[in-house]
């Protein structure tokens, strides 16, 4: 049965079909992002203290490099979900909104390939 | 395309008096936008150690005034904040805790135990 009518077809009103899976992995990088959040503030601090062949050494260590990694993902991920959420609620204007919401995935995506690449050349220096 | 500008946004901002949950609940939203800003330098950090010693004790000396500091202490409040807020969401998804006191009481525990994780960071890291 269909109750949509067409004319809010054509307006593009209504669900965005992708809603529950935005929602969900907004909760898993959540879920994932709470342990790595200590294990953040232990790194921020070496590295604002430490000399740099210690912060090599640390971050080159198995748990570390997987440790950086999953969050690099994830929180790249879990920040682009959330603001493209804000922009939805904030921006009315249908063509702005797009293009605000694609501009931060965008810049996410290429801010996670920068740190993914740093974290292998760090890596590779110890 | 039908002109939708002037529809109302949600939720607003300046219309309401804002109850305790409502503050709570608009700056978990303030402090994720500048955690995702933060993300910045951080990315920054990881090339600053790929440049090697000297740019890396640059920035540790840099970071040593007393305004970065008290924004980097900022960044780590936010993120508890962040954090604690984020588990209120997860009970809720649960379905559990809608119910007025809990709500209440739930939000000056958030507060309380962001408070509680940064001085404990602050003491003893």
């Amino acid at each position: 049965m269909h109750y949509r009518s067409p004319l809010a077809n054509v307006r593009g009103l209504g669900s965005a079909k992708t809603g529950t899976s935005h929602w969900w992995m907004q909760r898993v990088t959540a879920v994932v992002l709470i342990p790595l959040s200590f294990w953040l503030i232990i790194f921020l601090d070496l590295s604002l203290k430490a000399p740099i062949q210690e912060i090599v050494a640390w971050l080159a260590m198995p748990l570390n490099t997987i440790a950086i990694v999953v969050w690099v993902v994830a929180v790249f991920y879990h920040s682009a979900l959330g603001l493209q959420v804000i922009i939805e609620d904030y921006v009315a204007a249908e063509g702005i909104k797009i293009i605000a919401v694609w501009t931060v995935n965008l810049v996410f995506i290429f801010l996670a390939l920068a740190a993914l690449i740093a974290v292998f050349r760090i890596i590779s220096i110890g | 395309m039908l002109k939708q500008n002037s529809r109302p946004v949600s939720p607003h901002l300046q219309v309401y008096r804002l109850p305790l949950t409502g503050i709570i609940s608009i700056t978990h939203r303030i402090t994720g936008v500048m955690l995702s800003a933060g993300l910045v330098f951080i990315v920054a950090l990881l090339y600053t150690i790929i440049s090697g010693s000297e740019s890396l004790i640059t920035l540790q000396s840099l970071m040593q005034h007393w305004l970065l500091k008290l924004i980097y202490w900022g960044f780590i409040y936010a993120l508890f904040f962040h954090c604690c807020h984020g588990v209120r969401h997860l009970i809720w998804d649960a379905g559990k805790t809608f119910d007025r006191e809990t709500l209440n009481r739930y939000a000056l525990i958030e507060l309380a135990v962001s408070m509680l994780l940064t001085l404990s960071v602050f003491l003893f890291v």
